[in-house]
């Protein structure tokens, strides 16, 4: 039964929104668009499972915080709370926990607290874990100025997405002599050519009008040549995007003096981090910038890039602002986009007002009360 | 490890030619290069400083050496060169490499690329009185140009770090710093990754820190770095980086100043030295329309003067810029305003004419 109101629902919807009449044709040329409307339709059905990963430090508070939010908003998600401590396996491979990785795999979707990265542990860090594990190729930082929290720069509305797997940070490094090192610096066409795919139909997806590949061709020619030829080729089969390719310093420049010219930045490892941070730091830093990985296999996972804290941790003071948004993106990738924009509004009309904010955010309300205000506005806007 | 750094066994500027005229390579460069390198040559013959220009032209449309390797005698001959941009056609093979690169490395070892970005009166900004001193290493690093495509599809590009190049810029950090008063430097890596590159590097710069006391040492990664520099810029004082770092910071931090009109840079060398401006940029889409700002190569023009001990005239030319940046209506578009390049450039002689003792007809 439900099936055909699914099916009625999109077909109506189509010619709603897509403008599209009974010819199949036309539908067969909109097929991505149907594809989500079914999807979309398909999840606000169903109540949907996420991993959760609370993480150290201030994790578990901001976790709960979100967890209370979506309860309030009523978001038909399920949680399933997992520990991606690293345990040892068979061969002495360090991974993370099997149940871990079941409900992941199971679920597809995650939201990730901020996780300790012990020093002499033994262990790689839990982030390269998972990064492998899922094998996690895009990370995608949406910066957008919070209207309220004042920093020099307004109007930042920005994407950067960057390569995650290999580039610079391949961890290939050697002593060649004594007082001689060289890091090597990978680009393989594979992983280009699928992070250029992903930066253009987020580009689709989103309603963003231009994609800028950031490189340094002049210099390193025949490794972000390579980088830059597969976006270009991947530009062709996406016209209605438009395409620009900036020199690293160039955009560094451009960012600090004028960041509203810029749109969905797509580049290899470093300058991926370099600019992603730099893009936080001109909203207002890793306290209140949403980030998400893209995986093969469709999975994604959705963080707060700052850290544990572990100065306030447990003494409810931490802004949950991050994980919340980072949160709110994941709604969006599922295609829950009126729960994302429901809970949006609410986070950015608290902070605007003032009155309840974190000590972070200059004020000096606990994380329960910024919570609860948060819940307050959106249980209002039922 | 003894210290043999520019300061100490560069005492003596390049000798004076004939009739205590210094004579300088001149290599104008693409795009905004020729027109703001005449201003500069009319300048200097307005404010009758002593020197001559030997004007190099480099093709960078042209594959051949010839006058890469012509370039780089003159200024071995002279010691002393100010430049604009070569620009890089990236769809040329590797084996063309950047001229810029090659005439800075290959030829000449200039090892360190200082810049120092000031916040200038007159200039609107969002954050003012930044006043950071930015050590690049110039010649290492991710700029090394080595890259082989290993199988179709995978390319490694190789970074090098050696411990005689970061113990000499780390020296070099510590002896400026100590010459102009500042009381910290900062190290910016990324060792929490690249552990054997940046940690060598880290490694060497802390070696040299312990031999200066007086001086403040610490170190921050560069996503840190870059974040710190665009919500608390004042935080800085001298900087210190390899290569690639150093191009990403210093763009940052000339952006936080006004823009790549402003900053002039200096590539210095155990005997040689090579003024420019600090962002490179070519500018070819506002060559030859009159609207390019001046004041970048002006400023570099400057500090090649203090470099061959003729402060006087450094000092003035400087100040009669500074005056000029004061008149907002002379600002070129780059940084707000629709004044011209001859008008800026009419506008520094006129100040120079009004302060300095001889100057030639206007």
């Amino acid at each position: 039964m439900e099936f055909w109101i699914i099916f009625l629902n999109v077909k109506q919807q189509c010619k709603i929104h897509l403008g599209l009449g009974e010819n199949t044709f036309e539908m067969f040329n909109k097929g991505y668009e149907i594809k989500s409307l079914i999807l979309g339709n398909f999840f606000a059905f169903q109540v949907h499972t996420v991993t959760l990963i609370p993480g150290d430090g201030i994790g578990p508070e901001i976790s709960t915080a979100v967890m209370k939010i979506f309860e309030a908003a009523k978001v038909p998600i399920q949680w399933e709370e997992r520990n991606v401590t690293a345990i040892k396996g068979p061969g002495g491979k360090w991974m993370i926990p099997p149940e871990a990785k079941e409900s992941m795999d199971r679920s597809k979707i995650g939201l990730k607290g901020p996780l300790k990265t012990p020093i002499a542990a033994g262990h790689p860090s839990m982030n390269l874990l998972l990064r492998k594990t899922f094998d996690l190729y895009a990370n995608v930082r949406p910066c957008v100025s919070i209207e309220g929290y004042k920093t020099p720069y307004t109007d930042v509305d920005l994407v950067t997405i960057r390569e995650n797997t290999e580039g610079e940070y391949s961890g290939i490094e050697h002593v060649i002599v004594d007082g001689v090192v060289q890091s090597i610096k990978l680009i393989t066409e594979q992983a280009s050519r699928r992070i250029a795919e992903y930066a253009f139909e987020y580009a689709r997806n989103n309603q963003r009008s231009s994609v800028t590949a950031v490189h340094k061709a002049n210099i390193m020619r025949m490794s972000d040549g390579l980088f830059l030829r597969k976006c270009r080729e991947v530009a062709e089969n996406y016209k209605d995007v438009k395409f620009t390719e900036m020199y690293l310093d160039t955009v560094c420049l451009n960012m600090v003096q004028d960041p509203t010219q810029f749109d969905v930045l797509v580049m290899p490892n470093l300058y991926g981090d370099i600019l992603s941070d730099l893009c936080a730091g001109l909203i207002g830093g890793l306290g209140v910038t949403p980030s998400g990985n893209i995986g093969a296999n469709g999975v994604a996972i959705f963080e707060s890039v700052h850290g544990t804290a572990p100065d306030i941790a447990g003494k409810d003071l931490a802004n949950p602002t991050a994980l919340l948004l980072s949160a709110v993106m994941m709604l969006r990738h599922m295609g829950l986009h009126a729960d994302a924009k429901k809970i949006e509004t609410a986070c950015y009309d608290t902070i605007r007002d003032k009155k309840v904010l974190t000590k972070d955010l200059g004020g000096n309300s606990k994380c329960s009360e910024f919570t609860t205000e948060i819940c307050r506005r959106v249980q209002d806007m039922d | 490890f003894t210290s043999k750094t520019l300061m100490q066994s560069n005492n003596k500027p390049p000798p004076a030619r004939y009739g205590g005229r210094h004579t300088v390579t001149l290599i104008p460069g693409d795009g905004i290069g020729p027109e703001l390198l005449n201003h500069v040559r009319e300048l200097f013959r307005f404010s009758c400083v002593p020197l001559d220009f030997e004007v190099v032209n480099i093709n960078s449309s042209i594959t051949s050496e010839d006058d890469i390797n012509n370039a780089i005698t003159a200024i071995r001959r002279n010691g002393v060169a100010l430049k604009g941009n070569l620009e890089t056609n990236h769809t040329l093979p590797p084996s063309h490499k950047s001229r810029n690169n090659v005439l800075r490395y290959t030829g000449l070892d200039l090892y360190a690329n200082v810049m120092r970005c000031q916040s200038l009166p007159g200039v609107q900004t969002r954050h003012k009185n930044i006043d950071i001193i930015i050590i690049r290493e110039n010649t290492e690093g991710e700029y090394s140009s080595l890259e082989h495509e290993s199988v179709p599809g995978v390319v490694e590009s190789l970074k090098i770090i050696t411990r005689n190049n970061s113990l000499r810029i780390a020296d070099y950090a510590f002896q400026l710093a100590r010459e102009k008063g500042r009381r910290r430097v900062t190290a910016v890596h990324k060792a929490n990754i690249m552990k054997l590159a940046d940690g060598l590097f880290l490694q060497c710069c802390r070696e040299v820190a312990s031999g200066y006391p007086d001086i403040a040492f610490d170190s921050m990664i560069v996503d840190n770095t870059t974040m710190q520099l665009v919500s608390k810029p004042h935080q800085f004082d001298v900087m210190v980086m390899p290569n690639l770092y150093g191009n990403v910071v210093s763009n940052v931090c000339a952006g936080l100043v006004g823009g790549p009109g402003l900053v002039p840079g200096a590539n210095y060398g155990h005997n040689y030295a090579v003024f420019e401006t600090a962002t490179r940029n070519t500018g070819k889409s506002i060559a030859g329309r009159n609207i390019a700002n001046p004041t970048a190569m002006l400023l570099a023009s400057c500090l090649m003067l203090d470099h061959l001990k003729l402060h006087d005239y450094a000092s003035m030319i400087r100040n009669a810029v500074f005056a000029t940046m004061n008149e907002s209506l002379l600002h070129t578009p780059d940084i707000g305003g629709q004044g011209t390049t001859s008008e800026m450039v009419q506008s520094v002689m006129r100040n120079i004419k009004s302060s300095g003792p001889l100057t030639t007809e206007l």
